[in-house]
């Protein structure tokens, strides 16, 4: 596990190989409008392995477009983005994507829809992935909800069934696109601490987008606030917050400062926009 | 008492309130149309018996009943089927070309761009005007009959199931495509069962037009069908018996709107609405 560093810096940790790198990417793409739009602007950063980064910022910084990017769904315009050392050209393997919304197949009950990447890239379902998608209930609390439709479950509930169907194929990177903005704050912050629990247990590569900052400080090792149109990196804030993180964690001091240092790089930016 | 006879089911032994709940709200909801109904029924007899409506005009619902029922049986189930036939091969062919012809259309922005006007144009010709020219084309044989219920019937599916094609959320595209998945897997997996609501949406209008396709083609070209017999009952000034012939075809189409509702219940209850309005 990473352990945090004590300044700010804007390279990865020392010592270890990026697991994902973006080298001056900037994307320009054609809104529905018909109207250029610059997502992004050299961006340069890197992940290093089992690092957890949060990418902090108002709505239309880009940090979508960004996810995108790392999970080689869209190309940068300008500059590259390297997972693992190699190029992204096309989606790969070693990526986990969790959306905003579930977005599970409601035609299929619990069990089966943590399965469907296998079954929707390969055709058929060895028994191997089939026990695979069983622990991973198992990790999510869902073990005794395998064979509910997903309309039968809570949002949270059908959230942890999303993360369960990410890490079926065991990505190296997980990639998650604000996973808890559709939820009520309560159930909010049960699954940041869900998530904190399954990232101990098997460690990934996280980049996860959020608006709230709180939850950022409470996940990451790194947060990066960023500032839109076009979007770009304002400041890569390290978190000064030790591990394993728990509910005492909100309590400390430095959870405060870092929050409203945060707070003030984002909205001294909106004032003067 | 009026619920507890409803709600006895011959599979449940036990009377419970749910049944009771359940049976009511059957009631409740199949009472206002029966009520509406049958006071039309009454009105239109009335008017009939009070007014001097002379019955070539508009014969009373029990003229309507009796004409009805003097012709055999027989006659009935053939103009039925020589019309069932007609509609429900059109049907299937609309089903054939309209959901290939949507994933066409969803897949490739060139072949929308270049499918999609001559569609509308199709759509936009009344078909009923050129059901004659299609049967001096296709001669007066079935042919000709189901290809005009075909023509009135497929466009809507076609909409209906190009929209529920790219009605699919954007993420599942997107794990599709993360995945590197084969194209047709997205379609298959993802795409199409999404649209199964729009599908049937459009099936259902779709056999509706089918039905009317139907009916003006045996006006133009037939020798049986309930087009067809409605025709000759008016030729000979048997307005009971058209009118009665009309209420065969209204049964018929309804009955074929909720085959195909029990069908979506039966095959895909989960792209029914979660609340049923009340």
């Amino acid at each position: 596990m990473t352990v945090p560093g004590s300044g700010p810096s804007t390279e990865a940790p020392q010592g270890s190989t990026p697991v994902i790198e973006l080298r001056g990417v900037s994307h320009r793409f054609v809104s529905s409008q018909s109207e250029s739009v610059h997502a992004l602007d050299n961006i340069s950063m890197a992940i290093a392995r089992h690092e957890f980064v949060a990418l902090v910022g108002p709505s239309g910084c880009g940090k979508s477009t960004l996810l995108r990017l790392v999970a080689g769904l869209i190309r940068p315009t300008v500059g590259s983005v390297e997972i693992c050392g190699q190029r992204v050209l096309e989606p790969r393997d070693e990526i986990g994507i969790v959306f905003q919304r579930p977005t599970l197949l409601p035609w299929l009950n619990v069990l089966d829809n943590v399965i469907f990447p296998i079954r929707h890239k390969h055709g058929a379902v060895d028994a191997a992935s089939r026990q695979r998608a069983r622990e991973l209930l198992q990790l999510v609390h869902l073990a005794d909800f395998a064979d509910k439709k997903p309309d039968e479950l809570s949002g949270g509930m059908q959230q942890r069934v999303a993360i369960a169907r990410s890490l079926l194929h065991d990505p190296e990177i997980l990639l998650m696109d604000e996973p808890f903005s559709a939820l009520d704050a309560l159930t909010r912050d049960a699954m940041s601490f869900e998530l904190l629990r399954i990232c101990r247990q098997r460690p990934k590569t996280v980049a996860f987008v959020t608006h709230s900052i709180p939850e950022a400080l409470l996940l990451a090792d790194r947060v990066i606030v960023m500032s839109p149109r076009p979007g770009c990196i304002r400041e890569i804030v390290q978190v000064p917050l030790s591990r394993p993180r728990t509910l005492q964690t909100m309590l400390d001091p430095a959870f405060n400062e870092t929050a409203s240092h945060i707070r003030e790089t984002i909205f001294g930016d909106m004032v003067m926009a | 008492m009026k619920l507890r006879a409803i709600s006895a089911r011959p599979s449940s032994a036990t009377w419970s309130w749910p049944d009771a709940r359940a049976a009511w709200r059957r009631v409740r909801n199949v009472a206002p149309p029966v009520a509406t109904l049958t006071a039309l029924i009454v009105i239109w007899e009335a008017a009939c018996r009070i007014f001097p409506i002379p019955p070539y005009v508009l014969p009373p619902p029990s003229a309507v009943f009796s004409s009805g029922a003097n012709v055999p049986a027989m006659l009935w189930l053939g103009h039925v089927a020589a019309t069932l036939e007609v509609v429900i091969i059109g049907f299937a062919a609309s089903i054939l070309v309209a959901v290939p012809l949507a994933m066409l259309l969803s897949a490739s922005k060139l072949l929308s761009r270049s499918i999609f006007p001559v569609l509308v144009i199709v759509q936009s010709t009344p078909i009923v005007a050129i059901a004659p020219i299609i049967v001096v084309t296709l001669g007066t044989g079935i042919l000709a009959r189901i290809v005009i219920a075909f023509a009135i019937g497929f466009m809507p599916l076609v909409i209906s199931t190009a929209t529920g094609l790219q009605a699919t959320p954007l993420e599942l595209i997107e794990l599709s495509r993360s995945l590197r998945a084969r194209r047709i897997r997205e379609y298959l997996q993802i795409r199409l069962p999404f649209a199964v609501p729009y599908i049937f949406s459009g099936l259902k209008v779709t056999m509706t037009l089918c039905v009317i396709g139907a009916v003006v083609s045996e006006f133009v070209a037939a020798d049986k069908g309930l087009g067809y017999f409605i025709l000759m009952s008016t030729s000979y000034f048997k307005v009971a018996q058209a009118f009665s012939a009309l209420a065969v075809l209204v049964a018929t189409s309804l009955l074929l709107f909720q085959l195909i509702c029990a069908l979506q219940r039966g095959l895909f209850p989960w792209s029914l609405p979660k609340y049923p309005p009340a």
